[in-house]
């Protein structure tokens, strides 16, 4: 098990271990696309970070490369071979755990090994093993339901290992942990991968912690999200362990922010859109989380400009947390992202110095002038006779533009902003939206 | 089975036990004895189940108490037969479902209107079916006894089984297909264990609602052909011919003993085991007990014999595994041909309807307008019935129910016994009200109305229960704080908390008191015959007179109320409960 002596200064060299070519996945018949056109190298003894926000299909390319989902073209192969099945050499650790609740430590463990065909003494001698090495002994015969996330995760580890794997393919494996189990499990699988202890010659893990990611990785490939595209690739070269308060780390984080709040060329609508600018799916972001974020960039020490990477890191947000919610204050131009940075514009900063009835009228203002649904619904009713029109209508118009489940979700987050702007109401009883609050 | 126990903990204890005394301990004597005795009584039972059919009247059932263990014995054999073939019926059937699209198309619909057809009155058919199947031997009738319970259990379980099927969480799907495991593993690693807690809870279910069937089952008359099963249904029939009180009174003990001993003996056990396979992630507060559970547990000797058992059902799981994977399945995993849909749909639409005009036209051949309408009014008048007898129920039971749930200390003492109560037939009680119906000389339009709910309101109370225990305790100290007046405590507060729960009680209780109502409506005492106005009347003579054609417009009539009535009152009722009134 220890004949992976690191070997970093030979991975260009490597033959690849998987490859990823030209793939795309789209749904509908090429309606909704979630990849396009991706291409990507793993090799042996490199850890490869995939880096974006939700919707960038990060995830369902590591699905792709394992083998549960087939793109809707291009190419994977393992070894040199297309990836057909889930191949025997690729085992997946899971953000969720995904444990058998009803299975012992031990029996999750064995439940790989079981499905190869091992026989149970062998099958246990190696559970046994992988159950050590990712420090888990004592807790043989205890149910997942007893055991804390931290340890959890250590048995999804466990039972990735011990089908002896080369590739590892991780999906986000500590963001469902507290800050201080996260930083020791990622201490501690570092510790076994420097230490070549794992029998295993590559991973590739989904992140959306850019912190973890120049932490852990060897390369780190940046998606762009809408469709996910690989918009950059950085090559980490610094040795391991890696120091968090190092100037070189704190560059490359500050760097990958950068890159990840540049600007997008606008893209060209892919039909004819008949409302103008509808067809943007809306994130659904808390009005608390909105006028917090304004607050707290208006106030000391940041009065007004706050570089992302601190100000994630006090706040203890990750990408996934932060960019929506400073997203949504670029869209409703109360912000403006640039160069890794957020700075409120006039509006914001006026906002922060508002009382709450100041407050929600500034924010109707910016919802019709900025967001195009907003304004369409408002239109809507204020051109009806009984200021009510049927939430189905716009769910059906949104359709045409998106999937089911998107529509619906932007939709309920116009409903939320709408309501606390006090710009119309909806009313869940019969799917109205309508211009009367109830007295 | 979906009961045998694949808890490898057994191993390793086994190999710390052969460290130490082989002698068996206490509990494995006290274990074993009980084992030994089940199995003698099943063997005996079994054999007696083949005999021939003449021995139904060279021997027929007597009034004999020393006959009344083997009379219950026999009973529970059909109940044990029936729910064996449930489960069977139940993993062949909604396994086909979840898989097959075009299999589902048929199946879930034409499951939902078998939950709504009257149980009883299947047995017109089958008795007469089963009886030529195995000329000369008793089997023909136990069959159709057993065929009679069976259909009162098997769709709910099926349904339950089928939803879970659906509803595996994805991420331990991605494990099952990561790791390759072969169907026989996924069945029984991932989807049997996922499904248990809600199959056991409907096989409880179907159990209770069981006993009443196979009570109502034994003695049948279809038309000339009469056949009575020695059991505890025969025993209550001729105890009822023959106006012997003390006998029916015999029946009720005899009754109330097995349902206590299978109860104590098969259930709580079981509950106690699966308590594992909930799949929620945090530990529970209160673990379900089980004495029988925690007695097997303590055994030494059952343990080491269950050694061999593991290592064998552990080679099973290798069955086929290791070998080359199958491809990889694309995202939508189902895939949809429009095309061959449609057809599909249209054939199936063909054949439903070639068997509607074959019904009609059956029907017609004896029966005109006016018979339809008086079967529509019978059933007008038994929905009459139900629907009031549901209310009042409801009136009686909701606060009851409140005042139990609300007091733990309480609870826990009631539950079981209204989980018994359910479990209990009531008809083996329905000689008690018609003997004081016959002696007042009441009206049985309305007297015996209350013997169609007298076993199926337990459920609206044990619902009630399980709804007022799981309220939020915030929430209850937040109406406290407040000071709410008693009237928007009841409308604000508890009702609409305990609302999803009695949702379930009720639609299981209008179900049952439907059924019921095709033996509660007539009624006998010796020679006295009571008989209330009412589609299940209609069904039970007709049954009894051998008129399959009347039977059958019967069976469709009270098929269409039920089915009506689920739909236009349960299903919005349980939406409802769904979107606005979930506690989670």
């Amino acid at each position: 098990m220890n004949e992976f002596v690191t070997a970093t200064a030979t991975i260009a060299n490597a033959a690849p271990l998987v490859e990823v070519k030209g793939v795309s996945q789209s749904y509908d018949n090429g309606q909704f696309v979630v990849l396009d056109d991706v291409a990507l190298t793993l090799r042996a003894s490199e850890i490869v970070g995939l880096l974006g926000r939700s919707g960038s299909g990060k995830s369902t390319l590591l699905r792709s490369i394992a083998g549960l989902i087939r793109p809707t073209s291009g190419s994977i192969t393992f070894e040199g071979k297309p990836v057909s099945g889930t191949p025997d050499g690729i085992a997946m650790v899971f953000q969720s755990f995904a444990l058998f609740p009803w299975l012992t430590v031990l029996q999750n463990v064995e439940l790989g090994l079981e499905a190869r065909g091992i026989e149970p003494a062998e099958r246990r001698k190696r559970a046994l093993e992988a159950i050590d090495l990712i420090g888990l002994d004592g807790f043989e015969s205890a149910y997942p339901k007893e055991l804390s996330g931290g340890m959890r995760q250590r048995v999804g580890l466990a039972r990735a290992l011990v089908v002896h794997p080369k590739v590892l393919l991780m999906d986000e494996p500590f963001s469902a942990l507290d800050v201080l189990t996260a930083e020791t499990l990622r201490t501690d699988l570092l510790d076994l991968w420097s230490e070549g202890r794992m029998p295993i010659e590559s991973i590739l893990m989904v992140t959306h912690n850019i912190e973890e990611a120049v932490l852990m990785c060897d390369r780190v490939l940046i998606f762009s999200s809408n469709p996910g595209r690989v918009a950059a690739e950085i090559r980490i070269d610094l040795p391991q362990p890696r120091d968090r308060l190092d100037p070189a780390f704190r560059a490359l984080v500050e760097d990958i922010y950068e890159r990840m709040t540049a600007r997008k060329p606008v893209a060209e609508p892919a039909h004819e859109v008949v409302e103008p600018g509808i067809d943007i799916v809306l994130p659904r972001v808390s009005t608390n989380l909105l006028s917090g974020l304004i607050e707290t960039v208006a106030a000391e020490p940041y009065r007004g400009k706050a570089d992302l990477p601190p100000l994630a890191a006090s706040l203890q947000l990750e990408v996934d947390d932060l960019f929506p919610i400073a997203e949504s204050l670029q869209m409703l131009h109360f912000a403006e992202l640039a160069e890794g940075d957020i700075q409120l514009t006039e509006a914001g900063m006026r906002f922060a110095e508002d009382e709450i009835d100041d407050r929600k009228r500034l924010f109707a203002e910016q919802l019709v002038a900025h967001v195009p649904l907003a304004a369409h619904i408002r239109r809507m009713l204020d051109g009806r006779a009984n200021h009510e029109a049927p939430a189905r209508r716009f769910r059906e118009e949104l359709e045409e533009h998106m999937s089911e489940e998107n529509a619906e979700y932007t939709l309920r987050a116009i409903t939320s902003w709408a309501r606390y702007a006090e710009l119309f109401a909806y009313d869940e009883k019969t799917d109205m939206f309508t211009l009367e609050n109830p007295s | 089975m979906i009961f045998l126990p694949h808890n490898r903990q057994s191993l390793s204890d086994a190999a710390t036990l052969s460290r130490g005394r082989i002698m068996p301990n206490i509990y494995d004597i006290l274990a074993l004895s009980i084992m030994a005795a089940v199995f003698v009584l099943l063997a005996h039972a079994a054999i007696a189940m083949r005999g021939s059919i003449e021995l139904l009247s060279t021997a027929p059932v007597t009034l004999d108490p020393a006959n009344l263990p083997e009379y219950a014995m026999r009973t529970t054999l059909r109940m044990f037969a029936a729910i064996i073939a449930s489960l069977i019926f139940t993993f062949a059937v909604a396994t086909l479902a979840a898989k097959s699209r075009r299999a589902e198309m048929v199946i879930i619909p034409a499951l939902d209107i078998l939950q709504s057809v009257p149980v009883l009155g299947f047995l017109t058919f089958t008795v007469t079916f089963f009886l030529g199947l195995f000329p000369g031997s008793q089997l023909g009738a136990e069959c159709a006894s057993i065929f009679a319970i069976f259909t009162a259990q098997a769709w709910n379980m099926t349904f339950s089984f089928y939803q879970s099927l659906r509803t595996v969480p994805r991420d331990l799907d991605e494990v099952s297909r990561g790791f390759g495991l072969t169907a026989w593993q996924r069945f029984w690693r991932l989807e049997a264990p996922f499904a248990a807690p809600g199959l056991i809870w409907n096989t409880m279910m179907s159990m209770s609602g069981g006993w009443f069937f196979v009570v109502a089952s034994e003695a049948i008359t279809v038309g000339d052909t009469t056949v009575e099963l020695p059991g505890l249904g025969s025993w209550l029939a001729l105890a009822i011919s023959k106006q012997d009180f003390v006998a029916v009174g015999w029946a009720v003990l005899a009754m109330a003993i097995l349902i206590l001993l299978y109860d104590q003996l098969l259930f709580r056990p079981i509950v106690a085991w699966a308590d594992k396979f909930r799949a929620e992630q945090t530990a529970s507060q209160q673990k379900p007990r089980s004495w029988v559970y925690d007695l097997l547990r303590r055994t030494r000797m059952l343990k080491l014999a269950g050694v061999p058992l593991a290592g064998g059902w552990d080679r099973l799981m290798l069955v086929g595994a290791g070998g080359p994977r199958k491809a990889q399945r694309p995202q939508e995993s189902r895939p949809a041909n429009r095309i061959a849909d449609r057809l599909w749909l249209a054939f199936i639409v063909l054949l439903a309807a070639a068997g509607a005009a074959v019904t009609v036209a059956y029907i017609r051949r004896t029966l005109g307008w006016s018979d339809v309408a008086e079967v529509f009014g019978g059933g007008v008048a038994t929905l009459v019935r139900v629907a009031v007898l549901v209310a009042l129920a409801s009136l009686i039971w909701v606060p009851i129910g409140v005042w139990i749930g609300l007091r733990p200390a309480v609870a826990q003492k009631v539950q079981p016994l209204a989980q018994f109560l359910a479990a209990f037939p009531a008809n083996v009680l329905f000689p008690f009200v018609v003997i004081a119906i016959v002696i007042t000389g009441a009206n049985p339009n309305i007297w015996l109305s209350p013997l169609m709910i007298l076993g199926t309101q337990w459920y609206i109370l044990f619902n009630v229960i399980a709804g007022a225990s799981a309220f939020p305790s915030d929430l209850k100290e937040a109406a406290a704080v407040f000071k709410l007046s008693s009237w928007s405590w009841w409308t604000k507060v508890m009702l609409p908390g305990i609302f999803p729960y009695y949702v379930t009680g009720a639609l299981t209780a209008t179900g049952g008191s439907w059924n019921a109502s095709i033996v509660a409506e007539v009624a006998s005492w010796g020679n006295t015959h009571l008989e209330a106005y009412g589609l299940g009347a209609y069904i039970a003579k007709a049954t009894e007179a051998g008129d399959f054609p009347r039977v059958v417009l019967g069976i469709a009539v009270m098929s269409l109320f039920v089915t009506l009535f689920n739909r236009a009152l349960w299903r919005p009722l349980y939406v409802f409960a769904e979107r606005r009134l979930r506690l989670d």
